[in-house]
């Protein structure tokens, strides 16, 4: 009976370990127990929650890169994006539009721009990379020309809240940004599990060719993923601006590679067809606490690119013969 | 006289086939080897083995007299054995000379050559020199991407020449030519046997073998099982040896009934690929269509199904006109397509063995916005138990399976939409003996109940026994109509390789 009992219990763990996520929730779990143990401030609820804030843009426009990234795409235009749906909402509002009609527009925009990708990739058969990384300068340039290179500053109260309220729950305050970041990874996730639409995005990724003689749409597929991708980047870069309370023609730069990380080290695999959003949500997670505790520890500021990308290195290293060991891998 | 290159006993195995089995063959100077033999037979193998892409399980390979052991294909052209395949290995951006000279490119004298620069005009010279030996009217500073497929094969010539070969091994190299092309490269080949160099020609097309051949060796199913001098060898006779093989029993052909017409195809022609096809298929019958590899079989079926865009042509089903322009649209109206390359074609091999099955019927799954997983579970249940597909879970992804239960799933794919038309392209390549009488039962049955198939096979067994009516396909053209009771390996052979029009 006992000896039953254990090999079950085994048998479990090894189901267990054959999670796609297992491997990067372990390297989450001890980063944050290393910098719990090593710092006074890490535990702190404060600390958590600006952690949460601090990547939730990050995450949000993830979920939709991971998208793309199953299809078997990419879009470096992301960082723009954020930027550029954040500068219309802000100059929507400043010209008394609303803040209603102003986040529209700004959403509006950033789908607009991932309807153009998804256009650029699925009718003309550029290679996503060369497409997104020509609406990456376009997109930033808009920022800039529309502006004069100005940042937009003080914005109404009414659109900053987004970013800075904080929702009292059980004693502490969870930030909107996160809940928000939660309640879109679950609809994304079920988006991608639940739907006939998911079920083609990973299909395409998966095997373009197949699905194709399948039945399948595949450009209409491209095209709602960029452009769903634009709508989430979108939300990412509104949340940023009303949390920063200022659109400049210069932010998020360079975001775009924070954004595929987040998206890769979660599992989200470069050449198509795998990935999830919990993984994407870890990744993110994975890239911020690294960030911070950086800080805490006191790490010298400009040796902090660099360490960070030594770990994500390491991170996918690990994550990869994890999964080649228990066969996931080929 | 003795053979320059001669081969003992030798074999090569493939997980769950055996290529080839203890095969000899040989090669004279100055004269032309025909190898043939159906798909399959194993002539891609020993052409592989000879040129040192595969290495044998078993065997000698003597190279005059003397035994070799071939570690790479750059070490079998150094020993004078060069390989023209039908895919050549050329860059397309560069030159002709260089693609000639690739990696052996003559350096330029004292310090600058031992650097590393290459001495252009000396290259170009050789290369034209080479290129006059076969009379090949092709510049060396041309770049390849613009030449024709003939002007490239001369130039995979000329560099067998530069590696001064004494056997030039050609890979079904009249395939991709026109009539004329092929005429000059007949030229081309007798004079290298004027040349003394000794030439292994490999070919479907019987009528090109018996027009240069000297000696022809036959090979089936992995053995060796003729050699003729030209003298003795004549069309029926090479024919016979290619097909004649016992009828396995794994072809349980049910009687069918013929129903009304189901579905037509009129004047179907695309440029360069094929022309003015026309046929009928009846309902709950099996329409065999034969032919040799690049006959237009699977270009048909491809058009057909809206995989490629045609220049003309119309189809109908059930009597009236419909429009496939795409694959949804063959979808739509109840049309698959079973490819003759699963695993890229066919399968997403990172996907599970439900999520393949339903990927035909996502939108009909749909209940709401979200995909009703019962149902898509149960239906991928029903085709797992109904097609035998033997996976330890209906979550399990598609790669982790065998040849034939990957296939079974293919078809479970299009089963799941309850086609009216079901095109079948090399239904059971590469699968096991097992699979292969179960695929063969389940299209026996689908038949039966009504479904219009259409099979594409290259193997004459499956094409006899599995068909009610035969097309036999030839350069783009459907050439003949053979109904089951006429059907012999032997006629369908002579018209697929155009020996009989």
């Amino acid at each position: 009976m006992r000896e039953e009992n254990i090999k079950r219990s085994i048998v479990n763990f090894l189901k267990f370990q054959r999670i796609q996520e297992i491997g990067i929730l372990m390297i989450l779990i001890f980063l944050c127990i290393f910098l719990s143990i090593a710092t006074t401030t890490f535990l702190t609820s404060i600390n958590i929650f600006n952690i949460l804030r601090a990547f939730s843009w990050i995450a949000i426009s993830a979920f939709g890169i991971s998208m793309v990234i199953i299809t078997g795409g990419i879009d470096l235009s992301v960082g723009s994006v954020m930027a550029l749906s954040g500068l219309v909402t802000a100059m929507m509002l400043k010209t008394n539009l609303g803040v209603f009609l102003s986040i529209l527009g700004g959403l509006l925009i950033g789908a607009f721009v991932g309807f153009i990708n998804g256009l650029l990739v699925s009718k003309t058969n550029l290679p996503p990379f060369v497409a997104t990384l020509g609406t990456m300068s376009i997109a930033r340039g808009f920022c800039y020309g529309l502006t004069g290179g100005w940042p937009v500053r003080e914005l109404p109260s009414g659109f900053m809240l987004w970013g800075q309220y904080d929702i009292p729950f059980l004693g502490v305050g969870i930030p909107l940004p996160v809940i928000i970041m939660i309640i879109l990874a679950i609809v994304t996730s079920m988006f991608l599990n639940r739907t006939a639409w998911g079920y083609k995005i990973y299909a395409v990724g998966g095997n373009e060719q197949a699905a194709s003689l399948s039945g399948i749409n595949t450009g209409r597929v491209k095209l709602e993923a960029y452009t769903f991708c634009g709508l989430l980047t979108a939300i990412g870069g509104l949340l940023m601006t009303a949390r920063l309370g200022v659109a400049a023609p210069t932010a998020a730069s360079g975001y775009e590679l924070d954004i595929i990380a987040a998206a890769v080290i979660g599992g989200t695999s470069l050449s198509g067809g795998e990935g999830t959003i919990l993984g994407v949500l870890i990744g993110a997670a994975i890239m911020q606490v690294l960030r911070t505790g950086m800080v805490l520890l006191g790490f010298p500021a400009y040796w902090q690119p660099a360490a960070i990308g030594a770990i994500i290195i390491l991170a996918i290293i690990f994550d990869q013969y994890r999964k080649k060991r228990i066969g996931l891998l080929r | 006289m003795k053979p320059i290159l001669r081969v003992e006993g030798i074999s090569k195995s493939f997980p769950g086939v055996q290529a080839l089995d203890r095969v000899d063959f040989e090669a004279y100077l100055g004269e032309v080897m025909a190898l043939v033999g159906e798909n399959g037979a194993g002539k891609s193998t020993l052409v592989k083995i000879l040129s040192g892409a595969y290495k044998k399980d078993a065997g000698r390979i003597y190279l005059e007299d003397k035994v070799i052991e071939l570690e790479n294909p750059y070490h079998a052209q150094k020993l004078g054995i060069s390989t023209i395949y039908q895919e050549f290995n050329l860059t397309p951006n560069q030159t002709v000379a260089s693609n000639i000279f690739c990696n052996r490119e003559p350096k330029k004298g004292g310090i600058l050559g031992s650097l590393g620069f290459i001495d252009k005009e000396k290259m170009e010279d050789e290369a034209k020199k080479l290129l006059e030996i076969i009379r090949a009217n092709v510049s060396p500073t041309e770049l390849v991407r613009n030449l024709s497929v003939a002007e490239r094969q001369m130039v995979e010539i000329a560099k067998a020449l530069s590696f001064e070969a004494k056997i030039i091994i050609m890979d079904e190299p009249t395939s991709a030519l026109g009539p004329d092309e092929v005429e000059k490269l007949f030229e081309i080949i007798s004079h290298l046997k004027s040349r003394g160099i000794a030439v292994i020609f490999i070919s479907h097309r019987l009528e090109e073998v018996f027009r240069i051949a000297d000696r022809i060796t036959v090979l089936r199913d992995g053995k060796l099982v003729g050699y003729l001098t030209r003298g003795e060898a004549s069309p029926e006779k090479v024919i016979n040896l290619m097909v004649n093989r016992p009828l396995a029993e794994m072809y349980k052909k049910e009687e069918s009934k013929k129903g009304s017409v189901i579905f037509e195809v009129k004047n179907l022609s695309k440029k360069n690929t094929v022309e003015d096809i026309n046929f009928k298929l009846y309902k709950g019958e099996i329409l065999g269509i034969a032919g040799l590899v690049g006959s237009g079989r699977t270009e048909v079926a491809r058009l057909i199904f809206g995989a490629d865009k045609k220049d003309s042509g119309e189809i109908y089903i059930d009597g009236e006109k419909v429009e496939i322009n795409s694959p949804q649209d063959a979808v739509q109206l109840k049309v698959g397509l079973v490819p003759e390359d699963r695993q890229n074609q066919g399968l997403i091999l990172k996907l599970a063995v439900r999520e393949n099955i339903g990927i035909t019927i996502l939108e009909k799954l749909k209940n709401f916005l979200a995909v009703d997983k019962n149902k898509l579970t149960e239906i991928a249940q029903h085709f797992v138990e109904r097609l035998n597909i033997r996976t330890p879970s209906l979550f399990q992804k598609v790669i982790y399976l065998s040849g034939g239960n990957q296939q079974k799933v293919v078809l479970a794919k299009w089963l799941a939409l309850n086609p009216k038309v079901l095109i079948l392209d090399e239904p059971t390549r590469g699968i096991d003996v097992g699979a292969k009488a179960e695929v063969h039962a389940i299209m026996s049955q689908l038949a039966l109940s009504g479904v219009g198939i259409i099979m594409i096979s290259s193997e004459m067994p499956e094409i006899i026994a599995m068909s009610d009516r035969i097309l036999v396909m030839n350069e783009g053209k459907i050439v003949a109509e053979i109904d089951r009771k006429e059907a012999t390996q032997e006629k369908i052979m002579a018209y697929a390789s155009g020996h009989l029009n």
